[in-house]
């Protein structure tokens, strides 16, 4: 039996009112590649930040046990020193920056007032192609792209001389590709002696990559299951930690299925980069949504498929539109506009609810009723007797969970908060809702939620467009499926026809005729 | 569960404890002295363009930290262009009119420069603070302008009949100086305000809010008892100041706007996210231009009032009052993030500066150190301010 490198023993950690960590055991092998797994808020990242010392000693109870020490950390200059990295889930790197002064910020080589940039670049090169990256380190970091970041946030790490290295969620803005590349990465290093500990919500990244899995459930370890049996753990097996409960659909079927009329249709759409006009960022797409229906768009990141849901949505993303969009029928002459789309009762509910979608600081009240004051309101004074009902009546119809709808919107869950963001866009009621990424970051048991109301919004006759990057997703809750590849539209099938194979292939095959 | 219920009452009402300790601590001073009558009055009556430029001020702030560099700027240039008219016998309500249509138009101007082409608001206003400081003194061509239009300084609030006459009493013909009408007007004032929180309350119970009722009853009860105490120390000196009208009503209109209506949603909301609001169909641009026509309007109203004060005006008039104004909002407890602030925060926080600055010159405190604790306090109120929501997180 390898050596054990790590030992957290009965870690509590209280935050008033909340209990985060319950008495949580977690042990981790030297050399092994370990994933932590559970919901949103279960007690992952805090149990991350108790390890590497944002939670200082003395705040929580219990003993970190490090290489056969225990560790009082006080910062996270501590832990780093015993090579001891988190990587966050956000990017904390500085983009007017070039990667080499990102790398060593902080963490700067030569004397305090004479900072050594020859040693600087030099070492941060090496480190760069240790993670498999071409650039050079002096390049600014808003030039490449989110996946090379994350490979220059573990070249950082690897700089702090890493022995443990923490990934909170590093594949959460990846694409497929970048993300599978990351995890060879992984392995790689895995090979080479480094422990890792991974945080992640797909769980076929999971089985893929780690040794052992731990299930963390309401602030306890509920399991740690081992993945070296012949065959990967399966999903299933991981959810049912996950959730306490057996997870038999992870989609709930569709019934009483009525596909009406075309409503809206999108002919010959153009959109231009709106910094580099002359690049197409949506080119000659088609597409028709029928009532009832739950059209899929699946891409990869940077397909296209934000960019074309937001210039549908009053032209609020691109420059230089061509192309018509229909609505019964009949042409509309969109001005650019948010308000007047939705007068065309278009609702366009975001992937990035904290950036796009919510004002965290104001209540759940507040929030819901944002987009659709008139509603609530006579010569622009707010009823807001009718306000908090409304609140209240979307509260309970999505079963968001809080004490109250007063409560801010920043102190939600994810899962929560993409609720709220669905209950704004109801209450102002669209005919044609498109959701972009309505599950992203949240949690299987909220997942399975947002899938039942997308179907019950179809069920009301509505036109649901939802953009996802999640295959399974696509196939498990669409009528239609669009595929979408660098601005094109390469692909249609019905939900029946469709299977992970061919829409690959779809793609695949677009990108070698281009 | 009971140590968190007291830490969150402290929290919320760290500038109201602060302004009862400060009132208390100047009135032990001053032998209580600070608490005349006649004290009261003159502090009501010398901050009385603070409340009306802050809660402009506080306008902007929500928007996102933005701020009015050159209201104290407008401020003088409107009075100067009003002293000069009424000089020139011009009717004062025409005076008075061209005052806040030129605070408009001037708020209207710089905003346009904001909303419509992305000047970063500091730097508008920066040119606009000095800009009409120029046009003030080309106006009044260096000189000081002096107003003798009694009717103007009576109802703006100068000179020394600036008081609402007693009229209940010279309607009984009773004996004596306590002015009733003053009194009468506070009584009033707290009961409508108690039958309205009776009221709210009892909307709260029907939709089923869960609000803490002894808690309302009581921050209406001490409101209560404030204004009634307030009117009889005025009613106790000549009665209420004509001033106090102006700053009630300015208050009373702003609260109204930043909590009941769309146009104050969308300002907290700008301030919140202003992303997510334009994708929620509000034209934000309109909103930052609403925020900074409204606080040019407020400047014009505040120079009628300090015109009146001052009984004229010089070129000098004005220098610093966008600080005040400032400085009441964020120790009010307004972010300077944007998207938080209320006026009943920055209410408490112009009267604590008031306060501190009377405190200050009754026990003649040097002027140079009356700075040095204003600036000292804005520090820690804020600093309360961003350890209190650290302890949150």
């Amino acid at each position: 039996m390898a050596k054990i490198l790590l030992e957290m023993k009965n870690i509590t950690k209280t935050f008033p009112g909340v209990k985060a960590l319950d008495n949580v055991n977690f042990q981790v092998e030297e050399g092994e590649i370990h994933a932590l797994v559970g919901e949103n808020g279960a007690g992952k990242s805090t149990l991350m930040n108790v390890l590497s010392g944002i939670y200082p000693y003395g705040t929580y109870e219990g003993d970190i046990v490090y290489n056969g020490q225990v560790c009082k950390f006080s910062n996270i200059k501590d832990s780093e020193k015993l090579g001891i990295v988190i990587i966050h889930q956000e990017l904390a790197l500085v983009p007017e920056m070039t990667i080499g002064e990102n790398m060593y910020l902080g963490n700067e080589r030569g004397k305090k007032f004479a900072i050594d940039w020859n040693t600087t670049y030099a070492e941060a090169d090496k480190y760069l192609r240790m993670v498999g990256l071409e650039e050079s380190s002096k390049v600014q970091v808003k030039t490449i792209g989110t996946g090379k970041q994350q490979l220059v946030e573990i070249a950082k790490a690897l700089a702090k001389q890493a022995k443990l290295l923490i990934l909170d969620e590093p594949t959460s803005s990846l694409n497929e590709e970048d993300s599978r590349a990351l995890l060879d990465l992984m392995l790689g290093f895995k090979k080479q002696g480094m422990t890792m500990i991974i945080i992640t919500h797909k769980l076929n990244e999971v089985a893929y990559v780690a040794d052992k899995i731990t299930v963390v459930r309401d602030g306890a370890t509920i399991e740690t299951i081992d993945n070296h049996g012949p065959e990967p753990v399966s999903e299933e097996r991981i959810i049912k930690g996950m959730v306490g409960r057996e997870m038999t659909n992870r989609f709930p079927p569709r019934e009483g299925v009525k596909i009406g009329d075309i409503l809206m249709e999108v002919d010959h759409w153009t959109v231009h980069h709106p910094l580099y006009p002359e690049r197409k960022v949506v080119d000659d797409v088609s597409i028709n949504v029928r009532k009832g229906e739950v059209v899929g768009i699946y891409g990869l990141m940077g397909a296209g498929r934000t960019e074309l849901a937001m210039s549908i949505f009053g032209q609020s993303y691109g420059v230089n539109f061509s192309g018509e969009l229909k609505i019964d029928g009949k042409p509309v002459k969109m001005k650019k506009s948010v308000t007047d789309a939705i007068k065309h009762r278009i609702a366009y509910v975001t992937e990035d609810r904290k950036g796009n979608g919510l004002v965290l600081s104001q209540s759940i009240r507040v929030n819901t009723s944002l987009a659709n004051l008139d509603e609530i309101s006579t010569n622009t004074v707010i009823d807001q007797d009718k306000e908090y009902a409304v609140a209240e009546e979307y509260r309970k119809k999505l079963s968001i969970k809080t004490p109250s709808v007063e409560q801010l919107v920043g102190n939600l869950s994810g899962g929560n908060q993409q609720k709220v963001l669905l209950a704004k866009w109801m209450f102002a009621e669209p005919d044609i809702m498109i959701l972009d990424e309505p599950t992203r970051g949240i949690d299987v048991g909220a997942k399975y939620e947002i899938y039942c109301i997308i179907n019950d919004l179809a069920a009301q006759g509505k036109c649901v467009v939802m953009i996802s990057s999640e295959l399974p997703e696509v196939l498990g809750m669409s009528d239609r499926i669009y595929i979408m590849n660098e601005g094109k539209m390469v692909g249609e099938m019905k939900a029946s026809e469709a299977t992970q194979e061919n829409i690959m292939a779809a793609i695949l095959r677009s990108g070698r005729g281009a | 569960m009971k140590a968190s219920k007291v830490s969150s009452f402290f929290q919320k009402y760290t500038m109201v404890l602060a302004l009862v300790l400060v009132t208390a601590f100047f009135a032990w001073q001053s032998g209580g002295k600070s608490l005349l009558p006649a004290n009261i009055n003159s502090l009501i009556s010398q901050n009385g363009y603070v409340f009306v430029l802050a809660s402009g001020m506080l306008l902007c702030i929500l928007t996102g930290g933005n701020i009015d560099l050159s209201v104290g700027s407008v401020i003088c240039f409107t009075a100067a262009v009003g002293c000069v008219m009424m000089q020139a016998g011009i009717n004062m309500w025409l005076a008075v009119a061209a005052m806040l249509l030129i605070g408009l138009a001037v708020g209207a101007f710089q905003g346009f420069w904001i909303a419509k082409l992305h000047v970063p608001p500091f730097i508008a206003t920066l040119s606009g603070m000095y800009a009409f400081r120029g046009f003030s003194n080309i106006v009044l061509q260096g000189y000081q302008v002096s107003i003798n239009n009694e009717a103007f300084l009576n109802i703006f609030g100068g000179g020394a009949n600036c008081y609402v006459p007693d009229f209940i009493r010279s309607m009984t013909g009773a004996e004596g100086k306590f002015n009733l009408t003053c009194m009468v007007v506070g009584v009033v004032a707290a009961l409508i305000f108690a039958a309205l929180t009776v009221r709210r309350i009892m909307v709260q119970k029907r939709l089923g809010i869960h609000q803490s009722i002894p808690a309302q009853l009581a921050t209406t009860g001490i409101i209560c008892a404030v204004v009634v105490w307030l009117a009889w120390k005025l009613a106790n000196f000549k009665g209420i100041p004509t001033v106090l009208i102006w700053i009630a009503l300015v208050l009373l209109v702003y609260n109204y706007v930043t909590t009941k209506t769309a146009i104050g949603r969308h300002l907290y909301a700008v301030g919140g996210n202003e992303k997510a609001t334009a994708l929620s169909g509000v034209n934000t641009r309109n909103v930052f231009w609403f925020a900074y026509a409204n606080i040019g309007m407020l400047a014009g109203l505040a120079g009628v009032l300090v015109a009146a004060r001052a009984k004229g005006i010089d070129p000098t008039y004005g220098e610093g009052y966008e600080m005040d104004a400032i400085a009441a909002c964020f120790i009010g407890g307004a972010s300077a993030y944007g998207g938080i602030g209320k006026v009943s925060g920055m209410i408490i926080g112009a009267t604590l500066m008031g306060v501190i600055n009377q405190g200050m010159r009754i026990m003649s405190v040097d002027a140079n150190y009356q700075k040095v604790v204003k600036g000292i306090v804005l520090l820690v109120a804020v600093m309360f301010d961003v350890l209190s929501k650290k302890q949150k997180r």
